[in-house]
């Protein structure tokens, strides 16, 4: 049975209200609360280890599949792989994230690792949110680990969220291209109060014609710390772009180490990273316009991280 | 948070009523400095003014200290000395966000850019309520944008220096105050457009029943204004109705090299 706090927890990271359409998995404190297939998509439990392996069709195409977790146990610390295997031409939406509801005093925990194997042409979008709440004093942990592997010509469009709650995450997401795959990512992270929040991206452009294109955007408020760190390897004739654009207030700090590798004289590689406090004259506007000093940052906050 | 500021009493801020017989807003002696490299620089100095007329032209060569004036009326520079009053009430030392609440808008020369911000977001915070879209679409079309094109948009680079000038100029009004400042609401607008716009200060002129004052280089503009205000070197060179200076404007050689290089 799912209660009140775990339906939130589901709203927060999955934007569900009751039970999915198409395939899902639900993870309740460390094991499968409910699953459903059809015809196109397989979900099997790992035997080895915590963790799924889903199947996608070649060919299947409107699926969206949803695997949220959720964890509303104080003090639950787990370790889970889900592997994705996603046919050939086929195209799907895959809706993860993770909730955590800590109302005691021991660290709650999920490793999430995410393995994605994209056969040719296979088209997917990804979308993660990360949410914590409750009332304890507990920290919420969430060490995500996304592996792409994306097979000729394969699309995949990774959307993360982390805006509010999580007490410190460290992010780390790979991505191997073969000829003409693309990958685009798009983080969006909020820290407050102490948290620590990390992310990492490492791509490597192997095949011709393989492109990248990585954009952080980020608010660290009060004491809290970010790093973002990436790394992109053009190793053929290919397209990489990394961006972080962060937004520092209070005595948050964010720190920015960005590399590009061109190890082939056809790769155009960029990166872009702009930290800062919020623009002066952003503000001064949006007081012209009524708004005081502080709605006028959190307007310019939210439209950011929108 | 999104209220209305003058919920009710935008009708007290009317011209007629205000104390001091119909002064919309008036400049006592002001100076401003900055400090440079170089040492203090004097960017205004005593100038008074008062905008009691519906339309108020400030024009004057580049560099003069309008756009440095638009500040302070709005509240992003304090002056160093001298006083403010809007409708007799003294708001020196009030802040951006105070005199934003109490009538006064500015559009700003160059308008600011965002990350995130659609022009249906700002919209909405100029108006202080959620906008219906036909109230969106009216803002827009007054500056000729079209709804269904540009509210989605962000308020960034993509959109090029006219469009950007022209939600500027929407902003302030959809803001409906009873004084209105415009910074060369014409730079960047195409001459197609140009006559529009003075339209719209007309009507904005008969719906608020405010004051608008355009800071302007512009002929056409300094035609439709009862009173000109010429700043050169940070002082009021002259002031009067357009009868009285825009003759004066136009046999004044230097000034006019100035106006032609903007026109
Ligand atoms: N923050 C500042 N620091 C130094 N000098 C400044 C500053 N702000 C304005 N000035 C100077 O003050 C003078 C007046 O500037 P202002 O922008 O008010 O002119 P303006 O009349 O609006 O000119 P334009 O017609 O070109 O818009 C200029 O010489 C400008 O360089
Ligand atoms: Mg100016």
């Amino acid at each position: 049975m799912i209660d009140q706090i775990e339906k939130n927890l589901l709203k927060e990271i999955a934007d569900l209200h009751g039970i999915p359409e198409g395939a899902y998995n639900i993870r309740k404190n460390g094991q499968t609360e409910s699953r459903s297939e059809n015809a196109n998509v397989t979900i099997v439990t790992k035997t080895d280890k915590p963790g799924i392996d889903i199947y996608v069709k070649p060919g299947t195409t409107k699926q969206s599949i949803h695997i949220p977790v959720i964890i509303s146990k104080s003090g639950l610390e787990e370790v889970v792989y889900n592997d994705f295997h996603i046919g050939q031409d086929a195209e799907v939406v895959i809706i993860a994230g993770c909730g955590i509801h800590n109302s005691g005093a021991c660290a709650s925990k999920h490793d999430g690792i995410h393995t994605f194997y994209l056969e040719k042409n296979a088209k997917v979008t990804y979308v993660e949110k990360h949410y914590g709440d409750g009332e304890g004093t507990g920290e919420k942990i969430m060490n995500p680990q996304t592996i792409l592997y994306l097979g000729e010509n394969a699309y995949l469009e990774m959307n993360t969220t982390q805006i509010k709650g999580v007490d410190s995450t460290d992010r780390i997401t790979k991505a191997t291209l073969e000829a003409g795959a693309s990958v685009v990512v798009s983080e969006k992270i909020m820290t407050h109060g102490k948290q620590y929040a990390r992310t990492e991206f490492q791509v490597d452009l192997n095949g011709e014609g393989s492109s990248a294109h990585v954009v952080s955007r980020s608010v660290a408020k009060d004491q809290s710390h970010q790093i973002f760190d990436s790394l992109i390897n053009g190793n053929s004739k290919c397209a990489g772009h990394t961006e972080c654009d962060a937004i520092v207030m209070d005595d948050a700090t964010v720190s920015a180490i960005p590399r590009i590798n061109a190890n082939n004289v056809e790769a155009a590689l960029v990166h872009e990273a702009v930290i800062g406090k919020i623009a002066g004259e952003q503000l001064i506007k949006f007081m012209t316009l009524g708004l005081s000093e502080k709605e006028a940052e959190e307007q310019i906050v939210s439209g950011f991280l929108k | 948070m999104r209220k209305m500021w003058y919920n009710g009493r935008r009708t007290n801020l009317y011209i007629g009523e205000s104390p001091n017989g119909g002064t919309m807003l008036s400049l006592d002696r002001i100076s401003f400095s900055v400090e440079t490299e170089q040492g203090r620089k004097q960017i205004l100095k005593d100038v008074s003014f008062t905008i009691d007329s519906p339309f108020t032209v400030i024009t004057g060569p580049n560099g003069g200290g309008k756009s440095t004036l638009a500040k302070i009326i709005s509240g992003i520079y304090t002056p160093d000395s001298g006083k403010i009053y809007f409708n007799g009430q003294d708001i020196t030392d009030l802040g951006v966000t105070e005199r934003a609440r109490l009538g006064v808008s500015y559009a700003f020369q160059t308008p600011v850019r965002f990350k995130g911000i659609t022009v249906s977001d700002i919209l909405k915070i100029a108006a202080g309520k959620d906008l219906s879209v036909s109230e969106a679409c009216e803002c827009l079309s007054n500056v000729g944008l079209c709804a269904r094109d540009y509210l989605d948009r962000e308020i960034n680079n993509s959109l090029s220096g006219g469009e950007l000038k022209r939600i500027e100029i929407a902003t302030v009004l959809a803001r409906k105050t009873p004084l209105a400042v415009f910074d060369e609401p014409e730079a960047g607008i195409d001459l197609w457009s140009f006559g529009s716009l003075i339209k719209v200060f007309e009507n904005m002129r008969d719906s608020v029943n405010g004051s608008i004052v355009i800071i302007s280089h512009q002929e056409r503009i300094m035609n439709i204004a009862d009173k000109i205000v010429v700043i050169s070197a940070g002082q009021v060179e002259r002031q009067g109705t357009k009868d009285e200076i825009l003759p004066y404007l136009f046999k004044h050689d230097s000034m006019c090299d100035a106006l032609k290089g903007k026109v």
